[in-house]
């Protein structure tokens, strides 16, 4: 059995806002939530599933299905894997809808980093880990810099091919009016800005926003009566990657497991995607996932994306045509629902017009959540046009 | 034997009844790993169950403090107790027995750093009992 056919996102919706001082939390989730069902033609009334991530507020998806008044809910899902959360959500929510769990599911994120920044939650003391690796000092953006030099060394990678993945990205995000980055910019000036970690300069970074988006997954007879053009979930798949009792790997990510479970559901490969949101946390993010991902083969990323690849409409793998985590938003430090978004905007044909990719009918969406400097997870969706 | 930890801050580790041992090591200047009675894996992060294998017959087991720079970083911007620091180098050193632990290393000069640099472990107390397990360039 697969879910592959047996869901379609009926709605999507991204806060328009990039810094939101007067808002509360829930009050963003219920925002974003409103905005997803009226673009699905839909209502609170009609949801009967509920899926949330660490982001929102309270116990667990209870505390806002109870401030939404979500009175009819008969599932919930609150899986905590950190950006890549809202694309497994995506796959739980059409697993739950074609084993007849659901029929209508609901999957929210929201949060103010940039309003309200809160000192990061430090690393829970009673994680296994946590002597072992805490006190040395490791933050976000060194344990990617630790990633990004082991793949340099083993396969030649440069700083000037990561930071074409920021230029293509800052390419697209000039057609986004809601951007924080829209200025296109160049190699050099992405080499030459703040080295944060080296290798990893400031421009290897994504942004932080404020913001949230929410996404609706209904059951086919669903879709088949709203009026909208509705996205098929043809198939998804999502694997930790773990550090094998201290023989950690740093070049490789969990998208090596989740990437062909996905395809393998979907019927399709590498080839047939036209389009592909990859979680952009920083450069390395993306390289290592389109290596990952069977688009390139292990080791040439550096060379496939230094080519102009990623560049929409025309690339032979566009992708982030919002201008992603690295130029556009990265609402909550978590990047995989911005993604689904922009995934199902090009499927629609709704993606801005310099960037819309011709006749998109397969795209690939790509989350990971934790630090490729540790331990991660990864959650790939194959999602299709509605005749797909 | 330990060091203070001059430059760099030393923040205690969270210590459990499941690494007690270990960090009662760090302050005799030794480090320890776990090693599989069954599997023979050395295991990294220290703990109970052997990861490899399920068996929770594992040993504490000294090894020999060198090995070689596996990654590493200059990280800029230091955050909480490193808040302010001067720039730190964040690295995983693989062991010569092995296992790939997450350290800092200290006493280089960053034009010296290099991905299989030769480096040797040294303790740095951190004022609590245990001692944090730091490696510099080797010297014999």
């Amino acid at each position: 059995m697969t879910i592959r056919g047996k869901a379609h996102i009926a709605g999507a919706y991204e806060h328009p806002d990039r810094k939101i001082p007067d808002s509360s939390i829930a009050q963003v989730h219920a925002e974003v939530a409103l905005g997803a069902l009226a673009d699905a033609g839909l209502s609170l009334r009609d949801v009967d599933a509920y899926f949330c991530a660490g982001d929102a507020p309270g116990f667990g998806p209870v505390s806002m299905a109870d401030y939404l008044g979500l009175a009819r809910l008969r599932y919930t899902d609150s899986t905590e894997t950190g950006g890549s959360s809202y694309v497994a959500h995506v796959g739980h929510a059409a697993a739950a809808i074609a084993t007849g769990k659901c029929r209508v599911a609901l999957i929210t994120l929201a949060g103010l980093p940039r309003s309200q920044p809160v000192p990061r939650p430090s690393a829970s003391a009673l994680a296994p880990e946590a002597g072992f690796e805490q006190p040395f000092g490791p933050t976000t953006v060194s344990m990617y810099a630790l990633a990004a030099r082991r793949h340099m060394h083993e396969y030649g990678t440069t700083s000037a091919q990561l930071a074409a993945i920021k230029v293509a990205a800052s390419q697209h995000a000039q057609h986004n009016p809601r951007a924080m980055l829209r200025k296109p910019v160049t190699v050099d000036e992405v080499l030459d800005s703040p080295m944060i970690s080296d290798p990893l300069h400031r421009l290897d970074c994504c942004v932080i926003s404020d913001g949230g988006g929410a996404l609706v997954v209904v059951a086919p007879e669903v879709a088949a009566d709203l009026p909208r053009q509705t996205v098929k979930v043809l198939g998804h798949g999502e694997s930790p990657k773990l550090t094998a009792g201290g023989r950690i790997d740093l070049t490789y990510t969990g998208a090596v497991w989740s990437g062909p479970r996905a395809f393998t559901e979907a019927g399709v490969t590498p080839a047939d995607v036209d389009y592909a949101s990859i979680y952009d946390s920083f450069t390395i993010t993306v390289l290592q996932a389109i290596e990952d991902l069977g688009f390139c083969e292990k080791g040439k990323g550096g060379a496939f994306v230094a080519d102009g690849a990623l560049l929409a409409p025309h690339g032979r793998l566009p992708f982030n045509t919002d201008g992603g985590g690295l130029c556009n938003n990265h609402p909550v430090n978590r990047g995989g629902m911005t993604k689904v978004i922009e995934a199902v905007r090009q499927l629609r044909g709704e993606a801005s017009a310099p960037v819309q990719v011709p006749d998109c009918e397969i795209a690939l969406v790509n989350g990971n959540g934790g630090s490729l400097g540790t331990r991660s997870a990864a959650a790939t969706l194959i999602l299709g046009r509605e005749d797909a | 034997m330990t060091t203070p930890g001059a430059a760099l801050p030393a923040p205690a580790p969270a210590v459990n009844p499941e690494t007690t041992q270990f960090w009662a090591a760090t302050a005799a200047g030794r480090l320890l790993v776990k090693r599989c009675q069954d599997c023979e894996h050395l295991i990294w992060y220290p703990r109970v169950i052997c990861p490899e294998c399920s068996s929770l017959r594992t040993e504490w087991l000294q090894v020999s403090g060198r090995g070689s720079i596996y990654s590493y970083t200059v990280n800029h911007r230091g955050e909480g107790a490193y808040q302010g620091s001067p720039p730190f180098v964040l690295a995983y050193v693989e062991l010569d027995e092995g296992p790939r632990v997450m350290t800092n290393i200290v006493e280089t000069d960053d034009a010296d750093l290099a991905v299989g640099l030769p480096v040797e472990v040294v303790f740095h107390d951190t004022g609590a009992g245990p001692a944090l397990p730091r490696f510099r360039p080797r010297r014999s």
